[in-house]
């Protein structure tokens, strides 16, 4: 069943980056690539549960902020080393400037 | 300069096990020093995207100069092996081959070197080579560095251990340790074991690789000593290999200032690392890495960029070394205490009034 969830605006948002957004005590990162669509995935690495909206944002790739861990976020799938286990992502979309995620 | 008596504040042993299978390292489990929220200076996400943005021009002209001047020193060592003017062209070469390969091991390592990610392995291959780490192994254990910085019995590689073995720190600048530690695990791995405590940070999935370029290497070794022997010439060793000992002490010297006399088992890098203002030829071999306490706090920053994130975060930080000597006369003294007095380290003064506007991070 989908749980639509207000991540906040869109706009707050810039290209080819992320924001960390917390609901319920757990942790997301919500991601605007660089063609613009939105892209939302567990907001901790799963190597060290780092947050990720510290990292680096490179085309669909962010960057972990402390060991430098890479995932496409547009997937989910670990990039090689530390990484070895591959991030959740969830459904993403924009309604009235707002993003929403399904939290399920 | 401040000393500090953890005694007060912390149970410690007389003699610490720095070994990553030990009882230290499960203490530092138990307090909650492992994988520990870190104090982070506040920089505006903006100006830190800012910060990260990777380049491949500068890590490109450096390279180019550091291999091409490498050729150029061996070559003119080369062509004047038989007198003594090969000596100078061989010791810069040295130090190109046994030190300048430690900071482009770590630098692209981190994958922050290059913005172009072949490069950041090629250069990463080479490094490791001269400087005889495992490509794998080292990756990991410097994984580790990052996560548990100077934790005792987590993290692999601190040099300055309590009390210090000033002798054995004393030969690291001659690689008479190091180089044949480094023979040693490659021999190992390329007969397919590893040791307890690199099990403890690599993962079973990468031991495959570990054993495949150290039998790479081993072959490599094996043609160079059969080059030398045939040729009956030292020239084949001199060039591949022993530039790791003879070459190595400016990597040793700029190392030594990067967490020695500091504090143990603190989660702010303003208390275990040091960043010292150093010379244009010893920031070129060392590629930035003087600005160490900004390179941990912010790991992702590449090492063209640390001199400006020095300036951004500066006022949050203790003041920085104003030069090589000056973290040598401040460290040096406090080693020599820690022999009789192993709780004796240096508590750097943090800027007070910026001490609640920092950030924890994982």
């Amino acid at each position: 069943m989908s749980t639509w969830t207000d991540m906040g605006a869109a706009d707050d948002i810039e290209q080819e980056d992320v924001v960390g957004v917390e609901i319920d005590g757990r942790a997301y990162a919500i991601y605007r690539s660089p063609d613009d669509a939105y892209y939302a995935t567990d907001g901790l690495c799963t190597h060290q549960q780092v947050r990720l909206c510290d990292g680096l944002v490179m085309g669909n790739v962010i960057e972990c902020p402390k060991h430098n861990g890479r995932f496409d976020y547009t997937t989910g799938e670990g990039r090689g080393v530390p990484i070895r286990e591959n991030l959740r992502t969830y459904r993403a979309k924009v309604v009235d400037g707002r993003v929403l995620v399904d939290l399920g | 300069m401040h000393l500090l008596n953890l005694g007060d504040n912390v149970q410690v042993s007389q003699q610490r096990d720095y070994s990553m299978m030990g009882d230290d390292g499960r203490a530092a489990v138990e307090r909650g020093l492992a994988d520990a929220q870190w104090y982070q200076s506040p920089v505006a996400r903006k100006r830190m995207k800012e910060l990260m943005q990777r380049s491949d021009g500068p890590a490109i002209r450096d390279t180019v100069l550091w291999l091409g001047l490498m050729i150029a020193f061996a070559v003119a060592a080369v062509m004047l092996w038989s007198s003594w003017w090969c000596v100078p062209f061989l010791a810069a070469y040295g130090v190109l081959y046994g030190s300048a390969s430690d900071s482009r091991w770590h630098e692209a390592g981190h994958g922050t070197a290059f913005k172009t990610r072949w490069m950041n392995t090629a250069v990463y291959q080479i490094a490791c080579f001269m400087i005889v780490r495992n490509p794998t192994t080292w990756r990991w254990s410097h994984t580790r560095h990052h996560s548990d910085t100077i934790i005792v019995g987590r993290d692999p590689e601190i040099i300055g251990m309590r009390p210090p073995k000033l002798g054995s720190i004393a030969l690291y600048f001659f690689g008479v340790l190091d180089l044949p530690r480094g023979l040693r695990a490659m021999v190992r791995h390329a007969l397919g074991r590893i040791s307890p405590d690199e099990a403890s940070y690599t993962p079973e999935s990468e031991h495959r690789k570990v054993f495949r370029d150290a039998r790479i290497w081993t072959a490599i070794y094996i043609v160079v000593v059969t080059a030398s022997i045939v040729w009956g010439s030292w020239l084949p060793v001199l060039l591949v290999g022993l530039p790791r000992m003879y070459g190595a002490w400016h990597h040793v010297l700029t190392g030594l200032t990067q967490h020695c006399g500091l504090e143990e088992d603190v989660t702010d890098h303003r208390l275990n690392s040091r960043t010292v203002y150093m010379n244009p030829i010893s920031r070129f071999i060392y590629w930035n890495m003087n600005y160490h306490l900004e390179h941990h706090m912010y790991p992702l920053v590449p090492f063209h960029h640390l001199r400006e994130l020095h300036d951004e975060i500066k006022h949050d930080l203790p003041p920085a070394l104003p030069s090589i000597a000056a973290a040598y006369r401040q460290f040096v003294p406090v080693m020599f205490a820690q022999r009789a007095d192993r709780s004796v380290c240096i508590h750097p003064q943090l800027p007070a009034p910026h001490n609640a506007e920092g950030t924890l991070n994982a």
